[in-house]
């Protein structure tokens, strides 16, 4: 890939990562909030496969968007059950 | 404090923080533009060296081993940890009430998600594996294969087979497992040493150096991460059926104590 097009990618996904955060802290519902957060670690992962760090896009995937959002859907569960 | 406050509070520190981040970003070095030595020669050697084309793995697990084996027993303080703040309590105890409409006690979900996530178990155990087995040749490794292959053990759970998710995983082999795997980790270390090398030194057959990348290459480095993988696999196991067995416990009308 030339470097131009490269530098568009890179650029379009940064901006991507920063509406997804935003979107993420916008969100009110928590349920929501957590489904959020777990398109945010899709996002942030392709990031890190546009900067070329193939790796961490495995490690973000499978923590950020499937393991996080999991343990924070039961733990939503658990505390509104005591109540 | 009135909102008023707050608000102007708030555009004080924002503007202070955007000053420090322009001032810092500024000053970073160009993309790829990494200015020790270390980088360079790892990349120039790694292949030689280690017969691993998975250069990110020979670094995890051969050359900063050391480093690796001391994360690797993070993770199982912090999943010990865990185990012991969520075990049954006093007065807790499972509740028939707690346990929804289907038979089983498994979660209330639509059949759509029921037979995704049946239908993505096995691929996803599959996908697991092959990342904890291969981190010697792909950008992959034991972390990141161990935690999709707990992913297929949570898939059947969503699935509503409850009953099948104990069975596959009781509490006994997945912490057997654990210890297993960052034990072994720990005692590749120590054979080492035995064979009066440094600790963690790659003490196995590199394989032919002409096929650098092979399964069967790169001696320790995929024995490490297959490890990693059993031990990593099998703590968020524990982690998730820890969570879900506490979906079915209720306090029972007692606070507990001082427990």
């Amino acid at each position: 890939m030339t470097p131009g097009l490269t530098d568009a990618l890179q650029a379009t996904i940064l901006v991507l990562v920063a509406a997804g955060a935003t979107m993420v802290v916008l969100v009110r519902d928590r349920v929501r909030q957590v489904l959020a957060l777990s398109l945010y670690g899709v996002v942030l992962s392709v990031l890190f496969l546009a900067v070329q760090a193939p790796d961490v896009t495995l490690s973000e995937m499978v923590v950020g968007a499937v393991v996080l959002p999991l343990i924070l859907l039961l733990t939503i569960r658990k505390v509104r059950g005591t109540r | 404090m009135t909102p008023g406050q707050r608000k102007r509070a708030f555009l004080v520190g924002a503007a202070g923080l955007v000053i420090l981040l322009i001032w810092a970003v500024t000053g970073l070095p160009g993309f790829g533009a990494y200015p020790g030595p270390y980088g360079p020669a790892i990349t120039r050697h790694a292949v030689a060296q280690t017969n691993a084309t998975g250069v990110v793995s020979a670094i995890n697990f051969e050359y900063r081993g050391f480093d690796t084996v001391g994360e690797e027993f993070i993770l199982v303080a912090a999943v010990a940890g865990m185990s012991v703040v969520l075990r049954r309590l006093r007065g807790e105890k499972e509740q028939p009430a707690a346990r929804e409409e289907l038979p089983g006690g498994g979660p209330a979900t639509s059949e759509a998600v029921r037979v995704a996530a049946l239908a993505l178990a096995g691929p996803t155990a599959v996908a697991g594996w092959w990342l904890a087995t291969h981190a010697q040749a792909n950008p992959s490794g034991g972390f990141q294969g161990g935690v999709l292959l707990a992913t297929a053990f949570v898939l059947v759970y969503l699935s509503g087979e409850v009953l099948a998710f104990r069975r596959i995983s009781p509490a006994s082999v997945t912490e057997a497992a654990e210890a297993l795997g960052a034990g072994g980790f720990a005692a590749v270390g120590v054979t080492a040493v035995v064979l009066g090398l440094p600790y963690l030194d790659n003490f196995l057959p590199l394989g032919s150096p002409g096929s650098p990348g092979a399964v069967t290459s790169s001696g320790t480095i995929a024995l490490i991460s297959f490890l990693v993988g059993v031990a990593v696999a099998a703590a968020f196991v524990l982690v998730a059926g820890e969570l879900l067995e506490q979906r079915l416990l209720s306090s029972g009308g007692t606070t507990p104590g001082k427990g």
